[in-house]
């Protein structure tokens, strides 16, 4: 499977999850995991240009496929993914336990409505849980990454 | 069988599911189409729950499976979740299995011993469990087109969420989920009769019962 632009053999063990595969065999540990239900959507990652839950996968039907994490938005030193860079500017985040999550969500949301309404933007966030209730701030980052990215 | 595995990976997850063996049928190309057949809708096994949400032949033949798909969990889960496997898990809660009923549905069960159709209104026996034989795969959903009078309307704790009670209104045909072990169909001017829906922490039977009533005449407002 393709991480993040490299190429990586599956894992051994077919039992494993895509979130636990990315975290504990390839150290993409920005990805994270609450809840493995798929309730609280902190594994968010990209699959195939999708964002898509990575507790609800296993790793090793992620073969031949392009899996994005966290990491890969924007590599160490560069500027930050406009989505990361909204977040910064208007505080969308407190603890940051569920802000990989969240960015990811907001790629995606952003890649099919590049101008997002409240309504969409409310729906767009909607599968993600904030434990610090920072929702708030979070909609300004959603409208803020909108106008980054334009 | 794992498909979209929006249901069936959390079961493994929490070790609710322990199956001997697991089929991945995600690699099997050419299962993933929706198209019109027959006067409806036929959505295949692989087919994502956003891929019907975006579909303009969803929205022109049959907007009531539209409108449901968008109560299913969330755009993520829907962008892998697959509309098959919705029915499949027979979630008595579950909006997909609903709108089957209520349009007079049916799914193509597909096994190495051919092919049977059954209709929705044979195909769900109880809380997660389906006419199907252990061996057989919903290869496809078909919905009859339809352009009359529709709604579906739920109550859940949070978007997203499971519904507490939902209603699905089809011309004069209602079917009601969340309110026995599987979805049933109800009749507009009594919805509630025979009904006898369990009580959990988010609500009570008599609650469900009040929502059943509430949200049909809602439906049949419109």
């Amino acid at each position: 499977m393709i991480v993040n632009g490299v190429e990586h053999p599956a894992p051994s063990d077919v039992r494993r999850l895509l979130s636990d595969h990315l975290r504990h065999d390839l150290g993409l540990t920005g990805t994270h995991v609450g809840c493995e239900h798929g309730v609280c959507g902190c594994c968010t990652v990209f699959f195939d240009g999708a964002p898509v839950r990575s507790c609800l996968m296993l790793a090793i039907q992620a073969e031949g496929h392009q899996v994005t994490t966290i990491e890969g938005l924007a590599a160490d030193g560069a500027p930050l993914h406009p989505v990361q860079q909204a977040f910064h500017e208007t505080h969308g985040l407190q603890c940051g336990f569920c802000t990989p999550g969240f960015v990811m969500s907001v790629v995606g949301l952003l890649k099919e409505h590049p101008d997002p309404t409240p309504g969409q933007i409310d729906e767009g966030i909607s599968g993600n849980l904030c434990r610090c209730t920072g929702y708030a701030s979070i909609r300004r980052a959603v409208a803020r990454a909108a106008e980054l990215s334009r | 069988m794992l498909a979209g595995g929006q249901s069936l990976v959390p079961l493994l997850n929490f070790r609710l599911a322990r199956p001997a063996h697991l089929v991945d049928i995600n690699r099997i190309s050419s299962l993933d189409r929706i198209y019109e057949r027959d006067g409806g809708v036929a959505v295949q096994a692989l087919a994502r729950q956003a891929a019907v949400e975006d579909s303009e032949l969803v929205e022109r033949a049959c907007p009531l499976l539209r409108d449901a798909v968008r109560l299913v969990a969330h755009r993520v889960i829907r962008n892998r979740g697959t509309l098959c496997g919705s029915i499949a898990h027979a979630d008595p809660a579950s909006e997909l299995p609903a709108v089957l009923l209520a349009l007079g549905g049916n799914v193509v069960a597909h096994s190495a011993r051919g092919r049977r159709t059954i209709g929705a209104d044979k195909l769900f026996n109880g809380v997660f469990e389906t006419s199907l034989a252990p061996d057989e795969l919903i290869e496809e959903a078909w919905f009859p087109a339809f352009g009359g009078k529709h709604a579906i309307l739920e109550e859940s704790r949070r978007h997203g969420d499971f519904a507490l009670a939902g209603v699905v209104r089809a011309g004069d045909r209602l079917a009601l989920f969340g309110v026995a072990g599987t979805p049933v169909m109800g009749d507009r001017g009594d919805p509630t009769r025979g009904l006898q829906p369990s009580g959990d922490l988010e609500a009570t039977p008599a609650f469900r019962l009040h929502l059943i009533r509430v949200l049909t005449e809602q439906a049949f407002a419109a």
